[in-house]
C-alpha cells in the first residue's frame, strides 16, 4: 500500500532522515522505535505532505507522492493524529473533529459513531478541548483523525504522558478502528507496547533504519541496541 | 457620595468650561458614536491580525480607496453613497480577494517582516496611484439631508448620520461574530489562528481561506469607507491617520480579540472628542496619549484572555 524508497528530508541544510527505506501493507501495523531526535515526527510529517521531499520517495498504491500537500494525501486516505495532540484550544470538542469530518473523506466514522463509541466524550462534546483531561485530550486527537476516514493512521507518541488506564483506553479506540482493515504506523516510546502492537517494526537511529522485522520474533537485545545507539 | 465624586472627575475633564451637564453627556455619545466608526476602522486589522497574524500598513489606504471608488460611483451613476455600497462592496471583495492571492499568500506565515515591508510599499503605492487618478484635492461624499439632520434628545442634538453609522458598525460587528464563532467556516478560520500548521493537517486549505478573509475584510473596510466620506473630507494622503486610529482601536482593546477592538474604537472616539472640547486642535492628540496611558498600565490590550 506504502512503500517508502530511500527517503531524505531536510529542515533548511540539516539532514534528518538518509535514504529510508521501509512499506507497509494493507490492514498492517508497523512500530517506528528510535530515540529522542531519531526522526520518527519528521519521517511521518514527510508522508503526510508536511514537509516537502521526492517525488518517487514515496509511492502510495505504486503511485509517487512525495511533496504533495496534506490535503491531496488526506483525500488519499494517509492522515497523522501529531504529536502533543494539537487540539485547537478554540473550538469545542464537537468542533475540533466536524472540522477534520467536514475536510476529510466519507466513510463509516463520523462525530456521531465516534460519541456512541466513546460515550465519556460525547459529555464533554460541547465543551472547549483545553478543559479536558490529558487521555480526553488524546482521544479527541484520534477521533479528529479517524473521522477523516483514512486508510492509512500514522500516530506520533499518542500515549505520551497519559495514565496506565488512558493508555489502554486510546489502544482499545485504535485497535477498534483497525477492526475494518487499516493500517497504521505507530511510534511509541514503551518499546514493549511498541511491538506487542505491531506486526512489523523498524529501528531509526539519526535518520537511518537501522534494524527491521517482524515483531513477534524481535530481538529485545537488538532492538535495545538500536535504540540506545550502542 | 458618588454623585460629587462624579462632578469633580468631569471638572477635571473639562478643565476650561463652565461644567455642563449636558455637554458632557453630549460630548460622551458622540464620542461613542465616532468611536464606532473608529471600531470599523480597525475590525479588518483586527481580524487580518488574529487570523493571519499580518498587519497591513496599507490598511488606511485601502480605507480611502474604498472612499474615492465610492465617489466615483456616485459621480458616474445616480446612486447616493450608502446606495454606492451595492456596487462598492463587491468590488472590494476581489480585490481583497486578489490582493490576498497574488500578493499576501506569498509573504504570510513566514516571519513577520515580509506582510509589513510589503504593505507599506502597497500603502505608498496606492497613495501615488490616488495622487495621479483623483490630483491631491480633498473631497468628500455627498452625504445631502442626512448630514444637517439630528434627533432632538432632551435638549441635545445628536446627528442622524452618526447615528446611522454606528448602528451599522454593531451590526457589522455582531454579523462577523457571529460568522466566526457560530459557523462551520467560522470554526476553519479559528482553527487557522489557532493552530495554521494543523489546520493544514485536518485538510483546512489556509490559502482559500485567507483569500476570502481578506476580500471579506475589504468588504468591512468598504462600509467604513462610505460611512467615513460622508462625515469627513478625503485626500489620497489620508490613509496613514486612518491606519492609526484602527491600530489604536485593535491594540486597546486586546489583539485578536473581536469586541475588544469595538470598545478599544470607542475610546479612542470619546477621548478624541473630549480633547477637541478642550482644545479644537487636540482631538487626535488626546486619542494618542489616552491609548499610550492605557498601554502603559495594561501593555496586552485591556481585555486581552478573550476568545478571538
Ligand atoms: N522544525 C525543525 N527544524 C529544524 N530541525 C528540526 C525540526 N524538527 C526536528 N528537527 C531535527 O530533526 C531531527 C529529527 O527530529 P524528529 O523527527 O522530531 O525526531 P523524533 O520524532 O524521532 O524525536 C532532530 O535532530 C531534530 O532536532
Ligand atoms: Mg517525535
Amino acid at each position: 500500500m506504502l512503500e517508502v524508497n530511500s527517503l531524505s528530508a531536510y529542515y533548511g541544510l540539516f539532514q534528518a532522515l538518509f535514504d529510508v527505506d521501509l512499506r507497509v501493507e494493507e490492514g498492517e501495523c508497523i512500530s517506528l522505535i528510535g530515540a529522542n531526535g531519531a526522526g520518527k515526527t519528521t519521517l511521518m510529517r514527510a508522508l503526510v505532505g508536511a514537509l516537502k521531499v521526492d517525488s518517487a520517495s514515496v509511492l502510495f498504491e505504486g503511485q509517487p507522492v512525495g511533496g504533495q500537500s496534506e490535503r491531496q494525501q488526506l483525500a488519499r486516505g494517509v492522515t497523522l493524529v501529531p504529536e502533543g495532540r494539537r487540539l485547537f484550544p478554540s473550538l469545542t470538542v464537537r468542533e475540533n473533529i466536524e472540522l477534520a469530518q467536514h475536510h476529510g473523506r466519507p466513510g463509516k466514522w463520523d462525530a456521531e459513531l465516534l460519541f456512541q463509541e466513546l460515550p465519556a466524550l460525547a459529555e464533554v462534546q460541547n465543551r472547549m478541548s483545553t478543559e479536558l483531561s490529558g487521555g480526553q485530550q488524546q482521544l479527541v486527537a484520534i477521533s479528529r483523525a479517524l473521522v477523516t476516514n483514512p486508510r492509512l493512521l500514522l500516530c506520533d507518541e499518542i500515549s505520551l504522558g497519559l495514565s496506565p488506564y488512558a493508555v489502554d483506553e486510546v489502544y482499545r479506540l485504535l485497535n477498534r478502528a483497525r477492526k475494518d482493515g487499516m493500517s497504521v504506523v505507530l511510534v511509541e516510546q514503551n518499546v514493549q507496547r511498541a511491538l506487542a502492537e505491531a506486526d512489523r517494526f523498524y529501528c531509526i537511529q539519526k535518520g537511518r533504519v537501522v534494524l527491521d522485522g517482524p515483531a513477534a520474533d524481535a530481538d529485545h537485545h537488538a532492538v535495545a541496541n538500536a535504540y540506545f545507539g550502542v | 457620595m458618588a454623585r460629587p465624586l462624579m462632578l469633580t472627575i468631569m471638572r477635571l475633564l473639562t478643565p476650561t468650561l463652565e461644567f455642563d451637564m449636558l455637554v458632557f453627556i453630549e460630548t460622551l455619545i458622540n464620542g461613542l458614536l465616532l468611536g464606532a466608526l473608529y471600531a470599523l476602522f480597525g475590525m479588518g486589522l483586527s481580524l487580518s491580525l488574529g487570523v493571519m497574524r499580518m498587519i497591513n500598513i496599507a490598511h488606511g489606504d485601502f480605507i480611502v480607496l474604498g472612499a474615492y471608488l465610492s465617489s466615483v460611483i456616485v459621480m458616474s451613476t445616480d446612486l447616493g453613497p450608502l446606495a454606492s455600497l451595492l456596487l462598492l462592496l463587491p468590488l472590494m471583495f476581489v480585490i481583497g480577494w486578489l490582493l490576498q492571492v497574488v500578493l499576501f499568500n506569498r509573504v504570510v506565515g513566514r516571519d513577520p517582516l515580509s506582510p509589513l515591508l510589503l504593505t507599506f510599499g502597497l500603502s505608498i503605492v496606492i497613495q501615488n496611484l490616488l495622487q495621479e487618478g483623483f490630483s491631491a484635492d480633498t473631497r468628500s461624499l455627498p452625504a445631502g439631508d442626512l448630514a444637517l439632520q439630528g434627533v432632538e434628545l432632551g435638549g441635545m442634538s445628536i446627528g442622524v448620520l452618526p447615528l446611522i453609522s454606528a448602528a451599522i458598525s454593531i451590526a457589522v460587528f455582531w454579523f462577523i461574530n457571529r460568522l466566526i464563532h457560530r459557523s462551520p467556516v467560522g470554526a476553519a478560520v479559528r482553527a487557522v489562528a489557532d493552530d495554521q500548521e494543523t489546520a493544514r493537517l485536518v485538510g483546512v486549505n489556509d490559502k482559500r481561506l485567507f483569500a476570502y478573509m481578506t476580500g471579506l475584510i475589504l468588504v468591512t473596510v468598504g462600509i467604513a469607507s462610505v460611512l467615513y466620506g460622508m462625515r469627513t473630507p478625503f485626500s489620497p494622503a489620508s490613509g496613514p491617520e486612518r491606519l492609526i486610529f484602527s491600530f489604536e482601536a485593535v491594540v486597546l482593546g486586546g489583539l485578536g480579540n473581536l469586541w475588544g477592538t469595538f470598545i478599544g474604537g470607542l475610546i479612542i472616539g470619546v477621548s478624541q472628542l473630549f480633547g477637541a472640547r478642550i482644545d479644537t486642535g487636540l482631538g487626535p492628540f488626546f486619542g494618542h496619549l489616552v491609548f499610550l496611558l492605557a498601554l502603559i498600565a495594561r501593555p496586552q490590550g485591556l481585555f486581552k484572555g478573550g476568545k478571538s
